[in-house]
């Protein structure tokens, strides 16, 4: 099966083409991630038209899409999904969602249950639990890094994660990537920064597509409500 | 004209994101550059930013990103094609809210990477002047275009709306539509402003237009002559409705809604035709969702009747932001052979009116 990947939720621009055998691993034909966290609407496109090529396939041979839905910032998140939904319509193709953090924790190596974090902005991550083999226990869920770490002492003792694993900042970000930072506030061993893959998106979303399952919707994990506050009555312009 | 030409024909798909309305709408063209309206689809996100006061700009892109789709396809559906049968794409690449724009023209770029077709990333304001050619045939060149919407207020000189907007006036401060906004929260009426105190001033009567003198922005002698200013016409109404209030006396809402609302028709017409004749232009446009408006069209026919210069008004439908408009755009520009915009195009929240379609 020939899949088109896509994630925009992070500064990483993923866009793969995939090859999913009825058995074992997926494999990634083409498609180098680039970070640019504030250009997703200008990359995403030629990414996918360049991977494409590289691979040798035409948009038209591939058989389905898969699409991460976030939580991840919104606007970049928007870029993908909306590229992902026209593509998936023009081609008449479906287009299957899988979280953007399961992606991620589909490439994951862990000697036991880890979490899997993303920047979320305003000192907030993203985050979910996984147990080793990658399942999803909790999370999503956005908080502050002291919040998180209360949030992991109250989680059973079975699946509490014990490793720290994702991204805060793209490679070679000026302030650091931000990760060993975290995993001190959080008091996880850090298992390495980790963004969404093609092999991993496609991976999270395996089981479905194997069986010929239909796709839920596609709907963006926002996690936040927008900022907007009703007006209170209009100031006083004259003077007492 | 052969009638060859004249038959030939390519079919335009336009997108808009740049606001509060998802729109998406298919225009044919034809070898004489004849423009023709095939399907017209907008969703709005308006009575969700009703209790707000204004338009917020995440909860326009999220129901963008909801709405692209589907309005595309009801776009399609009602004109009875398919994708395919698409000869172009344009979609606004701005001016407008950021986030907004971005759902368009990521979608958009999908749309024509799919399906192979020339993309157009194209402005905004000059898709609000070309979508009259539906409506009313070509538009002469050159012509003069009065935008008046919640978020522009412009005078366009437009010799060519496929290569060459020039603008020569707008506003400093507040949008018209954002001024109507403002004052009818003052009186407590309903968002968006505009149809409320039309409504309200046009059962006040002739009368109630000149009940409260309201000042005119920038029309003094020394004063911009193309440029508007509405921040101190919402001041002085804010004044005069505390006045008012704190006397103890009450507002006669009917006339505050009558007399503001001609203080903007007011100047809005005297600018435009004064421009025209200034400019030597014998046509005027005006558009944007504020051409609704039944004073401005009133005062705008009569002054232009005066002045021996023809006005051209959209149907209000096709006034608001539409994809129809944006679809116009593109298919002045296939008519006109613009070469499609390059594969890494952004949005461009500021995108000067003189760029009718990006590189």
């Amino acid at each position: 099966m020939l899949l088109l990947a896509i994630d925009t939720a992070t500064p990483a621009i993923v866009s793969g083409v995939v090859e999913l055998e009825d058995a074992g691993p997926p494999r990634v034909l083409a498609g180098e991630p680039v970070f640019a966290a504030r250009s997703h609407a200008e990359l995403l496109t030629p990414r996918l038209r360049a991977a494409a090529t590289a691979a040798g396939v035409e948009f038209g041979e591939v058989d389905a899409l898969v699409c991460g839905v976030g939580p991840g910032p919104f606007t970049g998140l928007r870029v993908g999904m909306v590229t992902a939904a026209a593509l998936g319509h023009a081609l008449g193709r479906p287009v299957h969602p899988v979280g953007t953090l399961d992606g991620v924790a589909a490439g994951v190596v862990s000697p036991g249950p880890f979490l899997v974090v993303s920047d979320a902005r305003r000192r907030e991550v993203y985050w979910s639990a996984h147990t080793s083999d990658g399942a999803r226990v909790e999370g999503p869920g956005v908080a502050r890094p002291d919040e998180l770490r209360e949030q992991l002492a109250a989680m059973p003792s079975a699946t509490r994660p014990t490793h720290l694993v994702g991204n805060l900042r793209p490679p070679g970000d000026a302030r650091g990537e931000g990760m060993a930072e975290l995993a001190d506030q959080l008091g996880l061993p850090l298992l390495g920064t980790a963004f969404p893959t093609p092999d991993g998106l496609v991976a999270a979303a395996s089981a479905e597509l194997r069986a010929g399952r239909p796709p839920a919707p596609l709907v963006p994990r926002y996690l936040r409500q927008p900022d907007a506050a009703e007006p209170r009555s209009p100031k006083r312009v004259s003077t007492p | 004209m052969t009638g060859a030409s004249a038959e030939a024909s390519a079919l335009v798909l336009g997108i808009e994101t740049s606001c509060d309305e998802t729109g998406a709408g298919l225009v044919e063209v034809f070898g004489d550059g004849r423009v023709r309206l095939v399907a017209d689809v907008v969703a709005s996100s308006v009575e969700q930013h009703a209790r707000f006061g204004g338009v917020v700009p995440e909860i326009a892109s999220r129901a963008h990103l909801e709405a692209l789709t589907p309005t595309v396809r009801r776009a399609l559906v009602d004109a009875g094609c398919r994708l395919r049968d698409v000869d172009a794409i344009a979609v606004t690449a701005g001016p407008g809210l950021a986030g907004a724009l971005m759902v368009g023209v990521a979608a958009a770029k999908a749309y024509a990477a799919a399906a192979d077709k020339p993309l157009y990333g194209v402005n905004h304001l000059a898709g609000h002047v070309a979508v009259d050619a539906l409506e009313h045939g070509p538009l002469p060149k050159p012509c003069l275009a009065l935008l008046v919407s919640g978020g522009h207020t412009q005078l366009l000189l437009v010799e060519d709306v496929a290569s060459s907007v020039r603008e020569i006036g707008s506003t400093i401060d507040d949008a018209a539509g954002e001024a109507y906004d403002k004052v009818a929260r003052l009186l407590d009426l309903p968002y968006p402003g505009g149809p409320p105190i039309d409504r309200l001033a046009r059962a006040a009567g002739a009368a109630a237009r000149d009940s409260i003198a309201f000042p005119r922005g920038l029309t003094g002698p020394r004063d911009s002559r193309h440029d508007f200013s509405f921040s101190g016409l919402k001041t002085a109404v804010a004044r005069w409705v505390e006045g008012r209030r704190a006397a103890g006396e009450p507002v006669d809402v009917a006339s505050v809604a009558a007399s503001f609302q001609e203080a903007v028709a007011d100047v809005l017409t005297a600018k435009a035709v004064r421009a025209a004749a200034e400019l030597g232009v014998d046509t005027l446009v005006v558009s944007g969702g504020v051409a609704a408006n039944s004073r401005l069209g009133e005062l705008a026919a009569e002054r232009c009747a005066r002045a021996g210069i023809r006005l051209r008004v959209p149907p209000p439908r096709l006034c608001t932001d539409n994809g129809a408009m944006i679809a116009a755009l593109g298919a002045h520009l296939v008519a006109a052979g613009a070469p499609p915009s390059a594969p890494g195009f952004g949005a461009d929240p500021a995108l000067p009116v003189g760029t009718v379609v990006v590189e």
